[in-house]
């Protein structure tokens, strides 16, 4: 385990290495820095003096290398607008995003797990039919029809939830702003986390089902029905733990459209997560501060996917991880 | 007393009877072989017994009884109690039988679990005493195994002890050797053997191998598209075949071809779904078919332990009668 964790890292780190190469080059064509912290009185003297402290007109390598080496000591730059090290401007919006992905994923589950169960077993069921309907609804609307839709009619037409923001929250330990303790905060995350379940949940039922039929036709679900097991053993003990395999493989490919759309759905909602962050430093051109959404984001999908690779091999005996037994 | 006693069992699928009418009894103690090729509704018969004929296969019978319990009008509940407990099954391809993400204890216990119950304890140790009865070394350690982890003889073996687990009176062997090594093909014969005789089950045994059934069943049935047409003790139907089907069976082995060139084998192939002959349903590919052969259906002809369903069976030289 150990090995397998210091492997990761490793390639965690070649991942990492790449990403902010690829953010660094884009803060160069993003136009010039010089131009965003100066006015247009400057004369073109003091700006080239100014690129010249900044170090711009050294090769891009050497630039490279001297950001490289701030990012090592933590330090991924400045933002414009807060004027803030980004890092702490992204970890003060992570808990947010985080929240938010989180109460998402567990109503996927909830939701996904029981009717594609349910749609293999009785695929001619009035039910089942009506699930998989819905489901081809859910994959063809983008998600943010379906969050305009679910804001108008529960917060503007019925006035039962709250249309934006992220309402209460509370400290936990000092380090992490919470929404999930009080009633307001739950309130405010119902919305925007339904949206989001909402575009997520039927490609999960459609892979459930399909895969649930094809291991219902296996032999080893035939010969534990010969064995006398009962139904809801074969249907959730047998089969539900083989058709997960796939699923599991999925999920973690999936996790990468959960970031990109929890960045609409932030946007819709004015959720301050990460997402609205970063779309705001898009519009602001703030640059350190993309460049830094950028590495989160690939932390984020480095420990995710090693995460799934771990839960993987708990599920499936056949996969090991090497050096792990 | 029979043990198992079948009346004019059909298994269909829509129109398409994979199992047409086929009646038989199994004693006590009493091995019954069942020959056929591949089609000849052999599983699907077996399957049947076991209640596992799924949607849209639809099975009915005069009588499908269990020591004289009826199973077809049997509560649901019920009949899954019998099932995996009286009447246990074991199939054709053991590596892929057994659940990938469960141990082999896990799977023997769960049986063992459902139909007798007790402490986690005692099921261990029945576990192993099962493992150990079926001749798999270490059987300590093997229960913590995963189904990829052993060969296929092994998984058969442990497919054997899950079987046997709680003491069936019936057991059913689907083509139990096919997917195994020649070598262990012996091995789990006599494994199946020895048990039978011990525990003094009534086995069902269904093979491809001729020469198996030959040695070890008491009495054999041939089924040809879905019917018995010949039935009778073994050592009678192998020595004087009264059926066209099964003297072109007999011949087909490759020991009746010593010095041939070529192995003996019947022209043509089992009548699919839409193909079917208005007759005997061998008429097509039988050498012996007569006009009377392709346009009347035979009836089964002979006492009810030597049938053939033919209208000219053959005699003790192999001809067919006049």
């Amino acid at each position: 385990m150990l090995s397998f964790i210091g492997r990761r890292l490793l390639q965690a780190m070649f991942v990492l290495l790449i990403i902010s190469f690829v953010s660094f080059m884009i803060q160069d064509k993003m136009g010039d820095p010089v131009r965003q912290m100066v006015g247009l009185s400057v004369t073109l003297e003091q700006r080239e003096a100014l690129q010249q402290e900044l170090g711009l007109n050294d090769p891009m390598l050497i630039q490279y290398g001297r950001f490289l080496g701030r990012a090592i000591q933590g330090d991924l730059g400045t933002s414009y607008y807060y004027k803030e090290p980004t890092i702490d401007v992204i970890a003060s919006r992570l808990p947010a995003t985080l929240e938010l992905s989180f109460a998402a994923l567990v109503l996927v589950v909830l939701l996904a797990i029981p009717l594609g169960v349910f749609a293999a077993i009785h695929p001619k069921n009035i039910l089942s039919r009506a699930v998989l309907l819905f489901s081809t609804l859910g994959l063809s609307v983008p998600i943010f029809i379906v969050a305009v839709f679910l804001m108008y009619f529960f917060a503007i037409e019925w006035g039962l939830l709250p249309s934006f923001g992220r309402g209460e929250t509370t400290s936990v330990f000092g380090l992490w702003q919470s929404g999930l303790f009080n009633r307001d905060g739950l309130q405010h995350l119902l919305l925007p986390s339904l949206s989001l379940a909402f575009v997520l949940t039927p490609i999960f039922i459609r892979l459930i089902r399909a895969e649930m039929m094809d291991v219902l036709q296996s032999d080893y679900i035939r010969y534990a029905w010969a064995k006398g097991i009962s139904a809801p053993r074969i249907y959730f003990i047998h089969a539900l733990k083989n058709t997960m395999l796939p699923v599991i493989t999925v999920g973690g490919i999936q996790l990468g459209t959960l970031v990109a759309y929890t960045i609409l759905t932030e946007s819709i909602f004015q959720w301050p997560g990460m997402g609205l962050l970063f779309m705001d430093a898009v519009t602001r051109v703030d640059v350190p501060l993309i460049s830094t959404y950028l590495i989160f984001v690939g932390v984020i999908f480095v420990v995710t996917n090693t995460l799934v690779d771990v839960v993987y091999s708990l599920v499936n005996p056949r996969v090991r991880i090497p050096g792990y037994s | 007393m029979s043990l198992l006693k079948l009346e004019n069992l059909s298994v269909t699928f829509g129109q398409f009877r994979a199992v047409d009418q086929i009646s038989y009894t199994v004693n006590e103690g009493e091995v019954l072989g069942i020959v056929g090729e591949s089609g000849s509704g052999k599983s699907v018969s077996s399957l049947s017994l076991m209640g596992l004929i799924d949607y849209p296969g639809k099975v009915s019978a005069d009588e499908l009884s269990f020591m004289e319990q009826d199973l077809l009008s049997m509560p649901e509940t019920q009949r899954r109690k019998i099932t995996g407990s009286d009447i246990a099954m074991i199939f054709q391809d053991p590596m892929t039988s057994l659940n990938p993400c469960y141990t082999v204890g896990y799977q023997i216990i769960e049986a063992l679990k459902t139909h007798q119950g007790g402490t986690k304890k005692e099921l261990k140790t029945r576990a192993i005493e099962l493992l150990n009865l079926v001749g798999i070394p270490a059987p300590e350690s093997r229960l913590s195994a995963y189904p990829h982890q052993l060969s296929g003889g092994m998984s058969q073996r442990v497919m054997i002890a899950i079987a046997i687990g709680c003491n069936p009176k019936l057991l059913i062997a689907d083509e139990p050797t096919t997917a195994l090594d020649v070598t262990i093909q012996a091995q789990i014969i006599d494994l199946l053997i020895d048990l039978q005789k011990q525990k003094q089950m009534g086995l069902v045994l269904i093979t491809h191998d001729l020469a198996l059934v030959a040695e070890v069943a008491h009495r054999v049935i041939v089924m040809y598209a879905g019917q018995i047409v010949e039935s009778g003790p073994a050592s009678e139907v192998f020595s004087t075949p009264k059926h066209p089907y099964t003297q072109a069976l007999l011949a087909s082995l490759p020991e009746s071809a010593a010095g041939k060139a070529r192995l003996e084998a019947l022209p043509g192939v089992v009548p699919g779904q839409y193909d079917r002959p208005k007759g005997c349903l061998l008429s097509p590919r039988c050498p012996y078919a007569t006009d009377h052969c392709r346009n009347v259906v035979p009836d089964n002809q002979g006492p009810l332990e030597r049938q053939v369903k033919c209208h000219t069976p053959l005699d003790t030289m192999g001809r067919p009668a006049a």
